[in-house]
């Protein structure tokens, strides 16, 4: 006999049982041992009919073709760029991937990136041994000119964009900041007045601490018609 | 004279009071305090993160890294001489065997998760209380583990089993024995086993005995201060409260 031993949206240790028996499937962040599901991260439950996976809460960016990420350049090599990704490796782009532009040879390469810019990129291949390849050839894809650059936890990016970009279009729209979230959870801000600047920092910052709690949409709706003074319209009309 | 009471008045298979926290230490990427008397461990845990010098890296996969320190001024009256010595590589190697047990770095090739492991005030337990507070601290830091490690000191004290010395009690005027235990709390496997003095063979199996049951009750307290980091505070839980079910339900 099966028996579920969680429920759905529960923050779970490594090593919590999660189910007995044959008829639930351990999906990500899960893995079994005999007749029982066993967690291996920690993570919010979700229980997908049999399958049992979970959403982590913490932990280092893991590198994934077709992401885009903000990446930081760090070295100049023969013929390209090293950029830091905020994972536990570094990402290589190459002369040919980063401009459409003829770069002769032995040209300066700062005179394109120069060490310490941000760029906005894409990742083409991860080897197995987790070597990255990036191109700078794509929509929106660029150089970041001024602006802040801030860090979180690449695990709720998801939350911080929302559902098709819901929720980050709503912080551009009360705090008339542009905005660009990596998925290596980078975030790049821009705003006109350096005060709203500063708020669309502090909603990002309560959203990655929140996250996992029922209701975000309404809090950060509430919080930043409180914080700014003005009614704020969600389009579409969701959640 | 048998040893019946004990110093301090606890019973004989009761720890000190224990305290944890996790996510004491900001910019870290996993952090917490274990404290359990007199004892106070932090663990700091940094990455996955690139490892250099190169030749220490595994292309299959990741590594860990434990540094065992114990702060100058955290024993009983003199100086600590700062630095590693013999006895502290010595610990930090076995506590690293311990957790390696568990982590899971098959994802992070190339790549190392150090653990710091600071002790800023010691009263013996000092080892166990580091690998309770490394093992909540990578777990804080969304490493992939089988299991946690919950660890103790058991031992003897003139021929009396008890759990949890105190440094009065190492230094007890008669045969001691002191065993640090460490066990992954769902299997009862045994990560860690060492000892020091002289103990019989029934009482050592009953010391080990000992060790684990208080090791699955150092377990407990451990995944509720893991969790206790998520929880609602204050004022953002009555409005989750009041906004119900109409949560989103994007991811």
């Amino acid at each position: 006999m099966s028996k579920l031993l969680t429920k759905d949206k529960e923050v779970v240790v490594p090593g919590e049982h999660l189910a007995e028996g044959m008829d639930y499937l351990p999906g990500a962040g899960t893995y079994r041992e005999g007749e029982k599901i066993i967690s291996s991260v920690l993570g919010l439950t979700r229980i997908e009919g049999r399958a049992i996976k979970l959403i982590p809460l913490s932990g280092k960016y893991l590198p994934k073709r077709g992401d885009m990420i903000i990446g930081r350049v760090f070295e100049i090599a023969f013929s390209g760029w090293r950029i830091d990704t905020e994972s536990a490796y570094q990402a290589m782009l190459n002369m040919r991937e980063a401009t459409s532009d003829f770069i002769p040879k032995g040209a300066n390469l700062t005179k394109y990136f120069d060490f310490g810019d941000y760029i906005v990129c894409k990742i083409t291949n991860v080897t197995s041994q987790n070597l990255i390849d990036i191109t700078m050839k794509g929509p929106g894809l660029r150089k970041l000119k001024g602006g802040r650059v801030i860090k979180v936890n690449c695990h709720k990016v998801p939350r911080i964009i929302g559902k098709k970009g819901s929720m980050v279009s709503m912080i551009k729209k009360a705090t008339d900041c542009k905005i660009i979230v990596g998925q290596n959870g980078v975030i790049w801000l821009q705003g006109e007045d350096p005060k709203m600047e500063l708020l669309a920092v502090k909603t990002i910052k309560k959203i990655e601490k929140e996250a996992h709690i029922n209701g975000l949409t309404d809090r950060i709706k509430k919080y930043l018609e409180k914080e700014t003074g003005k009614k704020i319209e969600t389009d579409r009309g969701e959640q | 004279m048998a040893y019946e009471k004990r110093l301090d008045g606890r019973k004989l298979d009761e720890t000190r009071p224990i305290e944890a926290k996790t996510g004491v230490i900001e910019r870290a990427d996993g952090s917490a305090m274990f404290k359990i008397g007199d004892t106070i461990a932090y663990a700091a845990v940094y990455g996955p993160r690139e490892l250099y010098p190169r030749f220490m890296q595994d292309p299959e996969k990741g590594i860990i890294r434990v540094n065992y320190n114990m702060m100058p001024f955290s024993g009983s009256g003199d100086r600590i001489r700062p630095g590693p010595n013999r006895r502290a590589k010595e610990i930090s190697m076995v506590i690293e065997k311990a957790l390696l047990s568990v982590v899971d770095l098959d994802k992070f090739p190339n790549s190392v998760v150090d653990i710091f492991i600071e002790l800023p005030q010691t009263d013996a337990g000092t080892r166990c209380a580091g690998i309770c507070a490394s093992a909540m601290a990578l777990a804080d830091a969304g490493i992939v583990m089988k299991d946690l490690v919950s660890s103790v000191a058991v031992g003897s004290v003139d021929s009396t089993v008890v759990a949890d010395l105190s440094y009065d009690e190492e230094a007890y005027d008669g045969v001691v024995s002191d065993i640090p235990i460490a066990i992954l709390p769902n299997t009862e496997e045994i990560v860690l086993l060492q000892m020091d003095g002289e103990i019989s063979k029934e009482n050592l199996l009953k010391a080990v005995k000992l060790g684990k049951k208080v090791c699955k009750d150092i377990y407990k307290i451990q995944k509720k201060a893991i969790k206790e980091k998520y929880e609602l505070k204050g004022e953002s839980k009555k409005e989750s409260a009041s906004s119900g079910k109409g949560g989103d339900k994007n991811e």
